[in-house]
C-alpha cells in the first residue's frame, strides 16, 4: 500500500513534467506538422538558465521565498526568448521548403545549443547541483508515505500551467486563432489571423513551458547534467514518447500522455525491474501505435469533400 | 457606379508551371460577377491572388483604387475582402459556431457582430440547429452554407465565392443560389467562381469565361448566356 501510494506519486510527478514537455511537441507539430527535435534543449536551458540566474542572484543556501518564483519566471522568460528567436532564424525560411529540411534543421539547432551550452563561458561541460528554491519539508505523512513539499509544488504548478494553457487554447480568441491554423495555414490566414504571429506565439509558449519542467525537474532532481548529457534527449525523447501516444497535435492529448508515460514507467520500475523503465515506455507507445495509429485521442474526424 | 476590384495583366504560376497568362477583370461595387471556365483554368488561382494567398508574377489588383497585390492575405481581409474558398475549407474540429466566430475575427464590435451572426444563421437556419456540433460532421450542404455564412460574419465589402455548388444537390444549389441574390441586394458585392454557368449566369450581372489562364470572353451575364460559344461549351446546348 505504501508502495503503491509512493509509486503513484511519483509517476504523477514525473508524468506532469514529461506533460509540459510534449505540450511544446505537439503544438509545433500540430502547426507545422515537423517535430522540433530542439525542444529537448529548450527543456536542458530551462535548467541551466535557472541554475544560472540562482548563482547570479547569490540564491545558493537560504533563499528568500521569491527566490523560486522569480527564477521560474525569469528562465521561462529567456528559454520563451529564445524559442521565439529560433523559429524566426531557422524555421520560418523553411516555411514553404519539403519537411525533411526543416527536421534536419531542427538536428541542426538542437546540436547547436548542446555545444554552445557546453563552451567554458556558458554553461560549461560540468554537471552543477541546483540550489534547493522550493521549500522542501515533509507535509505529512499518509500510510507510511512521506508527501514532500517540493513534490506538490512541481505537481501543483505543472497541472496550474497545464490548466492555464487549456483554458487559453479552448476558451481564448488566441486559443481558437491557434486551433484554426494547426487545421490549415491558408484557411486560417483567410479569416484574417496573422498566421506568422500565432506561430511566433506558439514557440513562445512551447517553450517557456518546456522551461518551466526545466526549472521543476532541476528542483526535484538538484543534480544537474551538462548540457550535451544524453539523459537531456532521454527525458525529452519520453516526452515526445507522451505527444505521440496522446494523439500528436492534441494538446489534451499530450497531457493525458505524459501522464501515462510517467505512471508506467515508475509503476515498471517499482514493481518489476528498475533497470527496464525505458522500456516499458517505448513498450507503450509501440502498443498504443498498434492499437490506435493516431493516438489516445489523435483526430479521429471524417473530412467531407 | 464605382470600379470595386480591378485586375489587369495579372500572371501567376506554382513553381514552373504558369497558371494565369494576363488576367482582366474587374468587379463594380454592388454587382455579382461571375468567373466560368472549365477545370484547371485558373479560376480558383484568380481567387486566391486576390486573397493575397498567391504573389503574383507580374500584374496588379487593385481594391478600391488600392494596390492589395503583394499584400499579406490576412490585412486584405481586413480592407473587407473575405474569401469561401474551394472545397469549403471549414475547420472540421471545431464547432459550428466557432467556425463562425472565426469569420468574426478581424472585427472587435461585439454588438455587431452577434447581429451578423443572426443574420447568418437567419440565412442557413440548419445552421441554427447545429451549433454545438464539429463542422467535420456536417453533410457538404451544410458545411458549403457553413462557409459562405462565416465569410459573411468578417463584413466584407466584396465576398469571394469559390464554386458554391460543387457537389451540391440541385435543390441545395437553387437555395444557396436564391441566398446569394439576397446577400448582394443587400449591399454586399460578390465575385462568382462556378462551373454551373447555366445558375452563374442567371444571378450575375456580369461574367467572365477564363480558358487556360486568360479570359476568351466577357459581356453581359445575360449576352453570355445567349452566346453561341458559351452555350456550346458551358451550357451543353447547341
Ligand atoms: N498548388 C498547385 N501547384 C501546382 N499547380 C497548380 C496548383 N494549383 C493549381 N495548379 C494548376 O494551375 C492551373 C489552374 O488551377 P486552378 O485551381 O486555378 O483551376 P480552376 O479553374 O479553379 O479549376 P477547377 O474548376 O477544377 O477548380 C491548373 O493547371 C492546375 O493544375
Ligand atoms: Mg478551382
Amino acid at each position: 500500500m505504501t508502495k503503491l501510494l509512493q509509486t503513484l506519486m511519483d509517476g504523477v510527478s514525473v508524468g506532469s513534467l514529461y506533460a509540459l514537455i510534449a505540450l511544446g511537441y505537439t503544438m509545433v507539430y500540430g502547426i507545422l506538422k515537423f517535430i522540433n527535435f530542439a525542444h529537448s534543449d529548450i527543456f536542458m536551458l530551462g535548467a541551466w538558465v535557472s541554475f544560472t540566474l540562482a548563482t547570479l542572484m547569490g540564491w545558493t543556501s537560504d533563499a528568500p521565498w521569491i527566490a523560486g518564483p522569480a527564477v521560474i519566471c525569469g528562465s521561462m522568460l529567456i528559454c520563451g526568448t529564445i524559442g521565439f528567436v529560433i523559429e524566426r532564424l531557422a524555421y520560418r525560411p523553411l516555411r514553404a521548403a519539403p519537411r525533411i529540411n526543416v527536421l534536419i534543421t531542427a538536428i541542426g539547432v538542437s546540436l547547436f545549443l548542446e555545444n554552445v551550452g557546453q563552451l567554458e563561458y556558458v554553461f560549461g561541460t560540468r554537471p552543477q547541483r541546483m540550489p534547493s528554491l522550493l521549500p522542501d519539508t515533509v507535509l505529512a505523512s499518509v500510510a507510511g508515505v512521506s508527501i514532500r513539499l517540493v513534490d506538490v509544488l512541481v505537481i501543483g504548478i505543472a497541472f496550474s500551467l497545464m490548466g492555464a494553457l487549456e483554458y487559453l487554447v479552448f476558451s481564448t480568441k488566441l486559443g481558437r486563432a491557434m486551433r484554426a491554423v494547426s487545421h490549415d495555414l491558408k484557411t486560417a490566414s483567410l479569416m484574417g489571423i496573422d498566421v506568422d504571429r500565432v506561430i511566433s506565439i506558439t514557440f513562445i509558449i512551447g517553450s517557456s513551458l518546456a522551461a518551466a519542467a526545466g526549472f521543476l525537474t532541476a528542483a526535484k532532481y538538484p543534480s544537474i547534467n551538462q548540457p550535451a548529457h544524453s539523459n537531456w534527449i532521454l527525458f525529452g525523447l519520453k516526452a515526445f514518447v507522451a505527444a505521440v501516444v496522446g494523439g500528436i497535435g492534441n494538446v489534451r492529448g499530450a497531457m493525458a500522455g505524459g501522464l501515462m508515460i510517467g505512471l508506467v514507467e515508475m509503476f515498471g520500475a517499482a514493481f518489476f525491474s528498475p533497470n527496464l523503465r525505458d522500456v516499458y515506455v517505448f513498450t507503450l507507445l509501440i502498443v498504443v501505435l498498434l492499437i490506435k495509429p493516431d493516438g489516445l485521442l489523435g483526430r479521429a474526424t471524417v473530412e467531407k469533400v | 457606379m464605382s470600379t470595386m476590384l480591378e485586375i489587369s495583366g495579372l500572371h501567376v504560376s506554382y513553381g514552373a508551371i504558369q497558371a494565369l497568362h494576363g488576367v482582366d477583370l474587374k468587379v463594380e461595387e454592388g454587382q455579382i460577377v461571375t468567373l466560368i471556365g472549365s477545370n484547371g483554368a485558373g479560376k480558383s488561382t484568380t481567387l486566391r491572388a486576390v486573397s493575397g494567398l498567391l504573389k503574383p508574377v507580374s500584374g496588379t489588383i487593385t481594391f478600391h483604387g488600392q494596390r492589395i497585390d503583394g499584400m499579406k492575405a490576412h490585412d486584405i481581409v481586413r480592407l473587407g475582402i473575405s474569401q469561401a474558398p474551394e472545397g469549403r475549407g471549414v475547420f472540421a474540429n471545431m464547432t459550428v459556431a466557432e467556425n463562425l466566430d472565426l469569420g468574426a475575427y478581424v472585427r472587435d464590435d461585439k454588438a455587431g457582430i452577434a447581429s451578423d451572426m443572426e443574420r447568418s444563421l437567419d440565412l442557413f437556419p440548419r445552421l441554427r440547429e447545429r451549433l454545438q456540433q464539429k463542422a467535420g460532421t456536417l453533410s457538404g450542404g451544410e458545411q458549403q452554407m457553413l462557409a459562405i455564412g462565416r465569410a459573411l460574419l468578417a463584413r466584407p465589402k466584396l465576398l469571394l465565392l469559390d464554386e458554391p455548388s460543387l457537389g451540391l444537390a440541385p435543390q441545395v444549389v437553387a437555395t444557396i443560389f436564391q441566398i446569394l441574390r439576397d446577400i448582394n441586394k443587400s449591399g454586399t458585392t460578390i465575385l462568382l467562381v462556378e462551373q454551373n454557368a447555366h445558375m452563374a449566369l442567371e444571378v450575375a450581372h456580369r461574367g467572365y469565361v477564363l480558358e487556360v489562364g486568360r479570359v476568351v470572353l466577357s459581356d453581359d451575364a445575360k449576352v453570355l448566356a445567349q452566346s453561341d460559344e458559351v452555350r456550346k461549351h458551358y451550357l451543353g446546348v447547341g
